[in-house]
C-alpha cells in the first residue's frame, strides 16, 4: 500500500522544475481563463442580450449592490435556463475530457492516448445508436439516450480491460491493443444498427458529432458529481503519474502498485468521460491538445498537467462551443467539428514540436 | 484513429455474413409475375418518354410490376390509381396500409434485391449513387423523383407517374382536387399572414427553410418561417438552430414533425427550459403533426395542409 502522500517523501524533487507543482503564474492564468470564457459564453450567444445588459443581470442577483436587471422574462430565460446550463455543461465536460486524457497519456505513457482509446466512444456510440435507432424507451419521453451511452462507454472500457488481462504480457500495449480491438467491434456493430434504420442516421449522426445543447439544469447536475468525483481521483494520482512515467517495472521497483493504480486512474477517467459524453456526445480531440498544451507550456510533470488540464479544458470547451452556437448563428455547427477544426491543425503543430519527447 | 483500417474490415466482414444469411429471402421471395391484369388504363398511350429528375426515360409498354422505393411515390400510385400495377414498396412505404411492402431499402438500395423481383418500371426518391446506372445496365427503366422543392414541382411528378403508368386521367384528378383544396385551405385563414412558425424536425432543433416542400406550404399561409435566417448556414434547407435562438423569436406556431421520431407533444415542449415564454406554448398553438405526413410531397399534403389552417383558424387564442 503506497499512498501519494507517501511516494512523496520516497520521491524527493527528482529533476527540479518538472516535478514542482503549479506555479503561482499559471494557476492564476488558468483561473483567469476559466473566469474570462464562461462570462463571455454568457454574454455572447446567438441572441444579442447585450453585454452591459447580461452584466447587470447577473450583478443584479449579488446582493447589497442594489443594481437593477433591465431583462424582460424571456430575456431572462433566455440566459438563465438556456444559456447559463449549456455554459456549465461545457465547463464540466471540457475539464472532465480534458483531465482524463492526461492521465490516459500517463497510465498508457502514450502521447496520442485520448479518454476514448479504450472503446469509451465505441461503447458510447454503440448504446446511444442502439437507443436512437430501436427507440427504446421513448413512449414514456424517457430519453434514455445518456443512460446507454453511459453504459455503453462502461462497458466497452470493462471489457477491453478484461481482455487485456486475460492476455497478459506487457501490460500497457496489451491493453491498447485489446482496446483498439473492443473500439473497432463495437464501432463495427454500431455502424451496422446505424445502416439498418437509416431513417434515424441524421439523429445518430448529430449525437456522434457532439453537442451541448442541454435540457435544463438537470443534465448538470447529473453530470456534476461524477465529474467531481473522478477529477478529485485523477488530482490525487498525479504523483503517481509522475512515477509510472520512467516504465512499468521501474515503477514497481520502486513500490508503486502499478496494476492497481492504473485501474483505478483508468476506472476514474472512464467514469468521468462516460458521464460527459452521455449528455454532450461524442466530442473529438479536446482529450488530446489540452494536455499537450499544457505540457508545451507550462512542463511536462502531472502536478502541473493535471489540474492545468482540468481548467483550460474546461474554459477551451466553453470557448468552443461559443464558436459553434455563433458562427452561422442563428443556426449551429456540431461542436465536434469545431473542436477537430480548430484542433487538428494545433495537434499537428504539437506532433511536430514534441516527435522526440514523450510525455 | 488508429482503429479506422481494422474497424472497416470487420464492417466489411459482418456485412459479408449477413448478405449471406439473408441471401435466401431474396430469392425466396417470389417476384409476383404477371398475375395482375393491366386493364384499368384506357389504351393508353405507349411507348411513352416521361421526365424525371434522371432525365428522359422511355417506357415501351405500360408496367404491369412496380418497385417504388420511395414512400411519396407509393402513396402516389396507390391515389393514382396504379396500385395494382405496384408488386413490391420500399420498408419505408407505410401508407397506405396495403401496399406490398417488402425488405427493400430505399436509403441503401440493392440493385440485386430489386432486379429479384423483376420490376419493368422503379420509382425511387433517392439514388445513392449506383441505382439508377445499375438498373439501366439491366434494361429496367427508372424515375428518380427527387424531393420535390414546392407543390408545382410534386403536381408534376404526379403527372409524369400517371403518365408512366397509363394512368393519366387519374393522375389529373389526384392533382386537381388537391390544387382546389389546397387553394381553399390557405384562403381559409387570411388573418395569419406575417404571423411566424417554427417547424421542428427533431428535438435538437432541426428545422426546415422556405427553401423545402415544407416551407413552400407556410409560404401560402404568408407565414414568416424562423428557420429563414438560418438559410445561409444550410443550403440544403434543413438547419439546426439553437434552442434560444427559437425561444427569442417567439414563434406564434409551432408545428411539430417528430411527434413519432421522437415522441415530442405539445406536452413535452411545454417542459423545455425557457419555452414556456413562447407565445405558441403558452396559447397551445402546436401542431402536432404525423411526421410521415409532413416529411413527404404526395397527394396527403393536403392533410397537413388542413392541419395548419385549422390550427391557423385559432391562432393566438388562449385555450
Amino acid at each position: 500500500m503506497t499512498s501519494a502522500g507517501g511516494l512523496r517523501a520516497r520521491f524527493p524533487v527528482r529533476q527540479g522544475r518538472a516535478l514542482r507543482g503549479v506555479s503561482l503564474r499559471w494557476a492564476l492564468a488558468a483561473g483567469v481563463f476559466v473566469v474570462v470564457a464562461a462570462l463571455l459564453g454568457l454574454a455572447l450567444g446567438p441572441v444579442d442580450l447585450g453585454i452591459v445588459a447580461v452584466a447587470r443581470e447577473v450583478l443584479s442577483h449579488v446582493p447589497f449592490l442594489g443594481v437593477q436587471s433591465s431583462f424582460s422574462e424571456t430575456e431572462d430565460a433566455i440566459l438563465w435556463e438556456l444559456r447559463a446550463p449549456r455554459v456549465v455543461l461545457g465547463l464540466l465536460v471540457g475539464a472532465m475530457l480534458a483531465s482524463a486524457g492526461a492521465a490516459y497519456q500517463g497510465v498508457f505513457r502514450n502521447p496520442l492516448a485520448d479518454p476514448y482509446l479504450l472503446g469509451a466512444a465505441a461503447g458510447a456510440g454503440l448504446g446511444a445508436t442502439i437507443v436512437i435507432a430501436y427507440d427504446v424507451g421513448g413512449d414514456g419521453g424517457l430519453d434514455l439516450r445518456p443512460l446507454a451511452a453511459f453504459a455503453g462507454a462502461t462497458l466497452g472500457v470493462a471489457v477491453a480491460y478484461l481482455l487485456g488481462r486475460s492476455v497478459g504480457g506487457r501490460e500497457t500495449t496489451t491493453l491498447i491493443l485489446a482496446g483498439v480491438t473492443v473500439a473497432a467491434f463495437f464501432t463495427a456493430l454500431q455502424t451496422y444498427v446505424q445502416q439498418r434504420s437509416a431513417d434515424t442516421v441524421q439523429e445518430v449522426y448529430s449525437w456522434i458529432l457532439g453537442q451541448l445543447e442541454t435540457s435544463g439544469w438537470t443534465d448538470v447536475l447529473i453530470v456534476l458529481p461524477y465529474v467531481v468525483v473522478s477529477a478529485l481521483v485523477l488530482l490525487w494520482h498525479r504523483r503517481l503519474l509522475d512515477v509510472l512515467a520512467v516504465g512499468d517495472d521501474e515503477a514497481a521497483s520502486l513500490g508503486v502498485p502499478v496494476a492497481r493504480v492504473r485501474l483505478l486512474v483508468v476506472a476514474a477517467a472512464t467514469l468521468g468521460t462516460a458521464a460527459a459524453v452521455a449528455f454532450s456526445g461524442l466530442i473529438a480531440f479536446v482529450g488530446i491538445i489540452v494536455p499537450h498544451a499544457v505540457r508545451l507550456m507550462a512542463g511536462t510533470s502531472y502536478r502541473v498537467v493535471l489540474p492545468l488540464s482540468l481548467a483550460f479544458g474546461a474554459g477551451f470547451l466553453v470557448l468552443m462551443d461559443l464558436v459553434s452556437r455563433t458562427a452561422v448563428a442563428p443556426a449551429q455547427l456540431p461542436i465536434g467539428v469545431v473542436t477537430a477544426f480548430l484542433g487538428a491543425p494545433f495537434f499537428a503543430v504539437v506532433l511536430r514540436t514534441t516527435r522526440t519527447v514523450g510525455p | 484513429m488508429l482503429n479506422r483500417p481494422l474497424a472497416t474490415a470487420l464492417a466489411v466482414l459482418l456485412a459479408l455474413v449477413l448478405v449471406a444469411c439473408g441471401g435466401d429471402d431474396d430469392t425466396a421471395a417470389p417476384p409476383a409475375t404477371s398475375t395482375v391484369t393491366a386493364e384499368t388504363s384506357s389504351a393508353a398511350e405507349f411507348p411513352v418518354t416521361v421526365e424525371a429528375d434522371n432525365g428522359s426515360v422511355t417506357l415501351a409498354k405500360e408496367p404491369n410490376a412496380i418497385v417504388s422505393l420511395s414512400a411519396t411515390a407509393t402513396e402516389t400510385l396507390f391515389a393514382i390509381g396504379a396500385g395494382e400495377q405496384v408488386i413490391a414498396v420500399d420498408d419505408q412505404s407505410n401508407y397506405p396500409p396495403d401496399a406490398p411492402v417488402s425488405d427493400l431499402s430505399g436509403f441503401q438500395p440493392n440493385v440485386e434485391a430489386i432486379a429479384g423481383y423483376e420490376p419493368d418500371l422503379v420509382v425511387a426518391a433517392y439514388d445513392p449513387g449506383e441505382l439508377v446506372d445499375g438498373l439501366e445496365k439491366l434494361n429496367i427503366p427508372v424515375l428518380l423523383q427527387d424531393a420535390a422543392p414546392d407543390l408545382d414541382a410534386a403536381y408534376e411528378q404526379i403527372e409524369a407517374l400517371g403518365a408512366a403508368t397509363g394512368n393519366v386521367e387519374g393522375a389529373e384528378k389526384v392533382v386537381q382536387s388537391m390544387q382546389v383544396e389546397i387553394e381553399e385551405l390557405a384562403g381559409s385563414a387570411p388573418g395569419a399572414a406575417g404571423a411566424t412558425v417554427y417547424h421542428e424536425l427533431g428535438p435538437d432543433f432541426f428545422s426546415a427553410t422556405s427553401e423545402t416542400f415544407i416551407g413552400s406550404v407556410y409560404e401560402l399561409f404568408g407565414l414568416v418561417n424562423i428557420a429563414d435566417a438560418a438559410a445561409d448556414a444550410d443550403a440544403a434547407g434543413y438547419p439546426q438552430l439553437s434552442g434560444e435562438y427559437v425561444v427569442s423569436e417567439n414563434p406564434d406556431l409551432v408545428v411539430l414533425a417528430d411527434t413519432k421520431c421522437c415522441e415530442q407533444t405539445a406536452a413535452t415542449v411545454a417542459k423545455r427550459p425557457g419555452w414556456d415564454q413562447i407565445d405558441a406554448v403558452a396559447n397551445g398553438d402546436i401542431v402536432e403533426a404525423d411526421d410521415d405526413i409532413a416529411s413527404r410531397w404526395g397527394p396527403r399534403t393536403v392533410e397537413f395542409v388542413a392541419l395548419i389552417a385549422e390550427a391557423l383558424a385559432g391562432l393566438g387564442q388562449p385555450q
